[in-house]
């Protein structure tokens, strides 16, 4: 494949690509797609965020998983890093702990993908009873 | 952190987290000066003079999450053991400057590491943010603008998986470009 370089060639390339796509990709409304925030402080980037990160993108590419990779501060989770939460539509969201390449892809194919959870979940939306109205 | 790109995100965390709508980061590398330049700028909501002077406490943070922010302290303790410095300039309602200086060929002097991924992770995944980068290697400069990037991909969303490897793709053949071009001009 040729080298992209300037805007020029960038422009071509994006013709070749949106034949490839399909309409949900192209859709821009995040309302539809999976979001996994990955928690990009500075406890999440020295425990390897930008790793996960990157495994997230190539994984859901691969996948063609109709997602979207976005960042987030420290949710106080520091001793778990790097952490990331996954908002499937009309759910609600579920945080992972000690995440890394290999858990980032179980999360896709397992959890994202067929709904299963997985060991690792840090239970943000615990509620008691009484906290409850 | 491992790398100087990882500071980097940080810092922009740090300017997302304020807020801010456009971040400018600008790296330049100028062997005649023995000089490694790093600035992230934003127009964020700023800090006041009395934040400012506890950035240097690690034990300082204005989130809510935990007590401590390492951010601003590890980035400094970088560039100072590199024979540089670290200044922070803001006002409140205008926005934040961060300037890292670095020698070199100073063997303390971290790698910048993986730039066009780190920073094509940000755009990326704040699609709404505007990045401007500039990277220079002596006087010749590469400038990646996020408004003219996000108008030629015309609709397409810059945060596509495939997308982003060709972003990244081309911001690396370029800085690639302006050492190869550097280098030539040393030795002759």
């Amino acid at each position: 494949m040729k080298k992209i370089k300037s805007l020029d060639d960038l422009r071509k390339m994006k013709r070749e690509l949106e034949h490839g796509m399909n309409i949900r990709e192209k859709s821009n409304s995040p309302e539809s797609l999976v979001q996994i925030r990955v928690a990009m402080a500075t406890c999440g980037i020295a425990a390897g965020a930008r790793t996960v990160m990157n495994a997230l993108i190539e994984k859901i590419e691969k996948e063609k998983v109709p997602a979207v990779v976005t960042q987030g501060g420290c949710m106080g989770y520091c001793y778990a890093e790097p952490t990331i939460e996954v908002k499937i539509p009309g759910k609600d969201p579920v945080v992972f702990g000690n995440v890394d390449e290999k858990v980032a892809a179980e999360i896709v194919d397992k959890y994202i993908k067929n709904g299963e959870l997985i060991d690792g979940i840090i239970p943000t939306n615990y509620q008691t009873i009484n906290e409850k109205k | 952190m491992n790398d100087l790109s990882l500071h980097i995100i940080d810092i922009i965390q740090n300017s997302l987290s304020a807020g801010a709508s456009l971040i400018k980061l600008t790296i330049k590398e100028k062997s005649s000066e023995n000089l490694l330049f790093i600035e992230i700028e934003d127009n964020g909501k700023g800090m006041s003079q009395q934040q400012i002077s506890k950035l240097d406490d690690p034990f300082f943070t204005s989130r809510t999450t935990r007590r401590v922010g390492m951010g601003i302290p590890l980035f400094r303790d970088s560039a100072r053991q590199s024979g540089g410095s670290l200044v922070v300039t803001s006002e409140l309602g205008k926005g934040t400057k961060v300037t890292a200086t670095f020698e070199l060929n100073n063997i303390d002097c971290p790698p910048l590491g993986e730039i066009a991924n780190s920073f094509v992770l940000m755009v990326s995944a704040n699609p709404n943010v505007n990045f401007l980068f500039k990277y220079f290697v002596e006087e010749s400069e590469y400038v990646f603008d996020t408004v003219e990037v996000n108008e030629v991909l015309d609709g397409l969303p810059i945060n596509s998986p495939s997308v982003i490897r060709m972003l990244t793709e081309m911001i690396d053949a370029n800085i690639e470009d302006l050492k190869r071009e550097g280098a030539a001009n040393r030795s002759n």
